[in-house]
């Protein structure tokens, strides 16, 4: 551990300028997503031996959580923190306890026939939507473990998901670039948001690319972000532009294409922070990176390059810390705060 | 002055001990009139030995296919599924083409040394390595000479692709253009080969006569190569006309077309079904592209997926029709895969140790030769290369892989003399 982290008690604004890396560490094998728990005690891992890997950010203790028989996809957490929720390429939801010192799976159900590449908890915290490779989008009671409804309606695998803040709502984008949006309350898909350039077929190489890699709202809920990568020349080679577009949520009027000029990447996650800009966890060729961007310019602000590659982000509760995975088999602690002398 | 630019007669020779047993297909004692009694012409059509190949362009991973290796560093995050071979598992990608194994046989244990995608697709496709000395006609080319019966019509050399368009390769090397590969493709007739209106049978027996006539006496003191092909791809055209619906899968039933898939690759795989049926000596088909440096799991996912089921379609067919027996059946690509995942979730190229399914004709049944380490990345048993499985091929069709060609008084080897058959994966 290179630094102590920032407490989440302490009341700091971010200065997204001066982000370094606090804090790494290592694992045996390349990481793939990340996640804070939402009391901020801990932050895990999916890793390509498909295990999970927790890390207490006090301590940096490290703990293995292994049920999966594929690589882990998805992570998230019942409202109150002490569920843990993954997901992945064996189709599998599995429960854990978020803290156990024994990691054993609580539950385990077959939920999507095919991958499930995306979780997100409901505001209420007690009911999960998952998306996957079979087109579906379906919601879950997490202390019963039921299937409370499933959404058909996509044309291609589902990447992303998204719970809305006011509980009624949910967002779910494919790899052809729509974004349908539900009625939680009728099962019902009421709009469609078109992000169909982040979606890419390439008749010479015969392969559909791209999707929306991620989903995210503003705090305040008037902004949807799409993130993903556009002007895909060579999808095989991985010759490809990362982009996040950006949707008037009312309106649904394309508000901006945020872009990195010169980088060859894919934008795997994006967060709103609360002070209103946009972090975009960018990955590809050209390496890895954090992206900022503000809702009245498609040039992000600033760009923090990362030691290797990045595939996967979160964000603290505290809104200073952010945790980037890499494919060097290390989580990353960056904080928005200058270096400590 | 007679030119002796090749051979005397309008057919090369194929030298000695060429074929094992081929006569006995009774093909050439049967003269041309057999081929006009639909009975007769469909069970010779049966015996007589053919070769498919279904091309992974780009290079299929073997771990996604053949070899997988879960739960390992390199595994990636596909599951292996059991197959109809007792023991023997494949990527969960091949749900149908693991209940149909137990027709074919594996090779896990090919060692190229190659990854550069020409040099790789060379070695696969002639048997030897590529050099600036020599070029070697490929399998196709050698099939189709070798295999070909006499006064056969259709051309012995095709390649099934998206766009194909009837247009002639230049693939065959010292066998000349009459066994280039054709590329067809689009489950429709090649393209201009409805005859002009109002042109008789007649009309044209007359005009062709005539051209036969001039070029017979343009070849006694000028043939060149150039002349022989202009020829070659007249007579090849003509031929084409004759029979276009042939290449016309609309022939089809429509179950037919829904259980190979609409999409282009189940389309060229009805459409292979369909000549091999017609007694062409090798069909190859591609599908396209494998070469997936980055994202390899979402791209085999894609690509795997739509290969499956028409190729197990495809060999479920060929074993109803009872053509297995005479129908060489491959799956190749230039290279493997690396077992490394590089940092774009991709699979870089991978000579080193990878997998070629291969069965039907003259192979055992359910046969898996060869082993690779725990995690991929080292042959550990009966290394093999493209030059052993280029005289496997022939050898499994009945044709003497050690044999020559007299191509212009000179004997030229089938096959790269230097090696030879996978003996312990023929029947």
């Amino acid at each position: 551990m290179s630094e102590p982290t920032v407490s989440a008690e302490k009341v700091v604004k971010p200065q997204p300028k001066e982000t370094h890396v606090a804090t790494e560490w290592k694992h045996e094998s390349p990481l793939m997503a990340c996640r804070f728990d939402p009391q901020g005690r801990y932050v895990f891992a999916a890793a390509e031996d498909s295990s999970v890997v927790r890390w207490e950010l006090k301590s940096g203790a490290k703990t293995i959580f292994k049920a999966h028989d594929s690589w882990v996809r998805a992570i998230a957490f019942s409202g109150d923190g002490e569920t843990l929720l993954t997901a992945g390429s064996d189709g599998r939801l599995i429960w854990w306890e978020t803290a156990a010192k024994d990691p054993k799976p609580l539950r385990s159900i077959d939920a999507h026939a095919g991958w499930v590449w995306s979780l997100s908890v409901l505001p209420d915290g007690k009911q999960v939507l998952s998306g996957g490779n079979d087109k579906l989008v379906k919601l879950w009671n997490i202390e019963s473990g039921e299937l409370v409804r499933s959404h058909a309606g996509h044309e291609s695998h589902v990447y992303s998901v998204l719970a809305h803040a006011n509980g009624q709502l949910a967002l779910s984008g494919d790899l052809q670039g729509q974004v349908r949006q539900w009625n939680l309350a009728t099962g019902a898909c009421t709009r469609t948001f078109d992000a169909k350039t982040l979606h890419t077929y390439n008749g010479g190489q015969g392969v559909h690319f791209g999707g929306v890699r991620s989903l995210s709202m503003s705090a305040d809920g008037a902004r949807l972000a799409c993130g993903g990568l556009y002007k895909a020349s060579n999808p095989l080679g991985s010759v490809h532009d990362p982009l996040v577009m950006l949707f008037d949520w009312e309106s649904q009027k394309l508000l901006q294409s945020y872009i990195a000029e010169g980088l060859k990447a894919v934008v795997w996650k994006t967060a709103h922070h609360k002070d209103g800009f946009l972090i975009g966890a960018c990955g590809g060729t050209s390496g890895g990176f954090l992206l900022f961007w503000k809702p009245d310019a498609a040039k992000e602000f600033h760009r923090f390059k990362l030691p290797d590659i990045v595939r996967g982000m979160d964000l603290h509760p505290d809104s200073l810390q952010i945790a980037t995975a890499h494919y060097d088999k290390t989580i990353r602690i960056s904080v928005m705060q200058p270096k400590k002398a | 002055m007679k030119c002796d630019y090749a051979c005397n007669s309008a057919e090369h020779n194929i030298a000695r001990r060429n074929f094992l047993g081929q006569c006995a297909t009774g093909a050439g004692v049967l003269g041309l009139g057999f081929l006009t009694r639909p009975a007769v012409a469909e069970q010779l059509a049966k015996q007589q030995k053919k070769i498919l190949v279904i091309n992974m362009a780009g290079g299929l991973s073997q771990l996604e296919s053949w070899d997988p290796k879960p739960g390992t560093d390199t595994g990636g995050p596909f599951r292996a599924i059991p197959s109809s071979i007792p023991g023997v598992h494949v990527s969960e990608l091949l749900p149908h083409t693991a209940q149909q194994l137990h027709h074919l046989g594996l090779v896990r244990s090919v060692n190229t040394k190659e990854n550069d995608h020409g040099k790789g697709a060379y070695f696969m496709t002639t048997g030897r390595r590529r050099t600036p000395a020599a070029d070697y006609p490929k399998l196709g080319a050698v099939t189709a000479k070798a295999l070909a019966k006499a006064g056969e019509s259709l051309p012995g050399h095709i390649h099934v692709a998206a766009g194909g368009g009837g247009g002639r390769s230049n693939d065959a090397a010292y066998l000349g253009p009459k066994f280039a590969s054709i590329t067809v493709g689009g489950g429709k007739p090649p393209q201009y080969s409805t005859p002009p209106k109002g042109l008789t049978d007649a009309s044209e027996l007359r005009r062709q006569q005539m051209r036969q006539k001039m070029n017979q006496r343009f070849a006694l003191k000028r043939r060149t190569a150039e002349t022989d092909a202009y020829v070659q791809n007249y007579e090849q055209a003509r031929n084409l006309v004759r029979q276009r619906d042939v290449f016309d899968t609309s022939k089809e039933s429509a179950q037919d077309h829904e259980r190979y898939g609409k999409h282009d690759f189940g389309q060229q795989c009805l459409l292979a079904r369909r000549l091999l049926e017609h007694g062409v000596p090798y069909v190859q088909v591609t599908h396209s592209n494998y070469d997936t440096h980055n994202e390899n799991f979402i791209f085999h996912l894609e690509q795997v997926a739509e290969f499956d089921r028409p190729f197990a379609t495809l060999v479920a067919d060929i074993v109803d029709r009872g053509m297995l027996d005479s129908t060489l059946i491959v799956v190749l690509s230039e290279f493997g895969r690396t077992p490394k995942i590089n940092n774009r979730y991709g699979r870089d190229h991978w000579g080193t140790a990878w997998s070629v399914l291969v069965g039907g004709a003259g192979i055992q049944r359910g046969a898996v030769i060869g082993k690779t380490n725990d995690n991929g990345t080292q042959v550990t048993d009966r290394e093999v290369d493209g030059g052993h499985l280029f005289h496997t091929y022939l050898q499994a069709v009945g044709v003497d892989p050690t044999g020559t060609f007299d191509i212009g008084g000179r004997e030229l080897p089938l096959a790269d003399p230097s090696t030879e058959s996978i003996q312990e994966i023929l029947a």
